[in-house]
């Protein structure tokens, strides 16, 4: 960032750490022309814990609670991407049923994830009854977590090699419930913003990111798809056996804000579309794979990402052959999506910059790990 | 289990245009990498962007190897969306080495390379803004270095930041 503080007309104001609209601790300063920003900088860090640290300090089977902490919005996902790893490099693969119930979980977090994303978001452009619509829908989520594994945020769903628990009785038919009472919702909260004036006029074209940009900063996810660019880890290098699931993945064209929330809104559904499919399909059979109760992979190194909420979550694994991890690398969606925040606000107002940091979708858990 | 020889057509157009500053080529677990000496990284990500569609920059990132002469190992993962397919770069660099920035290739490299001066102290030469990240700027120590225990804490900046007589 050139240094022209001094410059008369132009404007320094701090954003955050403590402000509502930043999503937890993250500060961003503003320079302004005017109402105009002219560039940002982002201060992270607030939340660092040093997870990486602490993985190299555990045991392979006690890292996962840590990771359903660093996006604690998809804790799930978070959990199959280090389980998932872990696999990789004990060269094992979960039993079908494990999986299957795994990408149920999975695809209902994304539900959970997009419906806080949109009403905090609706929320910072001034739209507050979404939100508490969201939150009702997301409570039916967080109570089949609940009854499923005893956690509803950091719940651990997880385990290396397959699963803890086995659905409870009664599991299938409130999932079908849910699918079916859903649906309505979304048309609900579409009929709230899609066509809102307000809502078209502090969204469309703000925050432009094109699909060369998203590139050229590794934006993945809802982001990327809104830019054009057709591409999900889902389809693209399937895992947890999605390539047997029918889904669509949802693209917008112009990478602006408003194409951001159509393309999450279309995922809510295509989610759904998956968990429908799923839990008429749940296998007979072990949920769990022959795991030994000290993991020990042999030595080598295994790079895993999956399709996470917010973009490409991946994670570096490297084994030494003994009980713990020596060292683990969480390549955050968050992290590498927010560096793309100044590329988006150049030129925006003051008060887009609440929208543009609100349709990143960032957890800043993860962000500072 | 071991690491495989990776053979194919984009091996031998990379072993064609840089010969033997790549010194291996395997595969391990259907993984691909190769390793590079330091200096040839940066025209490898070069290369691997513009000739052969790896455009997009997954991460970057160390291990450290205290034990070895040359302690540190970088990685960098590339993907490339025409192909599909992801590989990783790996080198070798002894505590001290700057290796250049990937950031005149790939913009994503600016808070990635950040995040591992942070942690490993690994100065990149040419970095447009080399601070720490998540970590206080004038904070000391590099917590990710095999010899940080994990419950150091800078003592002199908690006393003077947080007006602790003691670290938690």
């Amino acid at each position: 960032m050139p240094e022209t503080f001094l410059d008369a007309t132009e404007l320094v104001l701090n954003m955050g750490p403590q402000h509502p609209a930043t999503h937890g601790v993250l500060r961003v300063i503003l320079k302004l022309d005017g109402e105009k920003v002219m560039g940002t900088e982002c201060v992270i860090g607030y939340l660092h814990r040093g997870v990486e640290k602490i993985g190299e300090n555990r045991s392979w089977q006690q890292f996962v609670p840590y990771v359903d902490r660093l996006d604690y919005c998809a804790a799930v996902s978070n959990g199959l991407g280090f389980c998932l790893a872990v696999e990789k490099l004990l060269n094992l693969e979960a039993p079908p049923r494990a999986q299957v119930i795994r990408v149920i979980l999975t695809e209902l977090q994304r539900i959970a994830n997009h419906l806080i994303w949109l009403g905090t978001h609706a929320l910072d452009i001034g739209a507050q009854t979404p939100l508490f619509y969201c939150f009702r829908e997301r409570e039916e989520i967080l109570n089949l977590f609940e009854k499923y594994c005893g956690a509803r945020l950091t719940n651990h769903a997880f385990r290396i090699g397959g699963l803890q628990y086995d659905l409870y009785d009664g599991f299938e038919q409130e999932t079908r419930a849910f699918c079916d009472m859903f649906p309505a919702k979304v048309d609900d909260y579409e009929q709230l913003l899609t066509g809102n004036r307000i809502w078209v006029a502090r969204t469309r074209g703000v925050g432009i990111l094109s699909a060369e940009d998203c590139k050229q900063y590794g934006v993945t996810g809802p982001m990327l798809r809104a830019a054009g660019v057709k591409w999900d880890l889902r389809k693209a290098q399937p895992y947890s056996g999605y390539e047997q699931y029918d889904f669509e993945i949802p693209t917008g064209q112009n990478g602006d804000t408003f194409d951001r929330y159509v393309v999450r809104m279309q995922e809510m559904r295509q989610s759904l579309g998956i968990v429908r499919q799923a839990v008429e399909r749940i296998p007979d059979g072990p949920i769990m794979a022959k795991v030994p109760k000290v993991i020990k992979p042999p030595v080598g190194e295994a790079y895993v990402s999956i399709e996470a909420p917010k973009g490409e979550l991946g994670y570096f694994v490297v084994s030494d052959g003994g009980p713990q991890p020596y060292r683990v690398r969480v390549r955050p969606p968050s992290f590498v999506n927010l560096q793309a925040l100044d590329r988006m606000a150049q030129g925006a107002l003051v008060a887009d910059v609440v929208a543009i940091i609100g349709t990143i979708d960032i957890v800043l858990g993860e962000v500072d790990r | 289990m071991a690491a495989t020889p990776w053979e194919d057509h984009l091996t031998r157009s990379l072993r064609e245009h840089f010969g033997d500053q790549i010194s291996e080529f395997s595969t391990y677990l259907g993984q691909c990498f190769l390793a590079a000496r330091p200096e040839a990284v940066i025209p490898v990500l070069e290369f691997l962007k513009l000739e052969v569609d790896f455009d997009y920059l997954v991460d970057v990132t160390a291990v450290d190897y205290p034990q070895r002469a040359e302690r540190f190992e970088l990685v960098y993962i590339v993907y490339s969306f025409a192909r599909n397919q992801r590989l990783r770069i790996k080198t070798r660099i002894v505590d001290g080495y700057e290796p250049a920035t990937a950031v005149g290739v790939h913009l994503t490299a600016n808070w990635l390379e950040r995040e591992v001066f942070d942690m490993f102290g690994i100065r990149f030469a040419g970095h447009p803004d080399l601070r720490r990240i998540l970590l206080p700027e004038d904070w000391e120590g590099h917590p990710l270095r095999k010899d940080h225990p994990i419950t150091r804490v800078d003592e002199r900046w908690v006393k003077e930041n947080l007006g602790l007589a003691n670290a938690p």
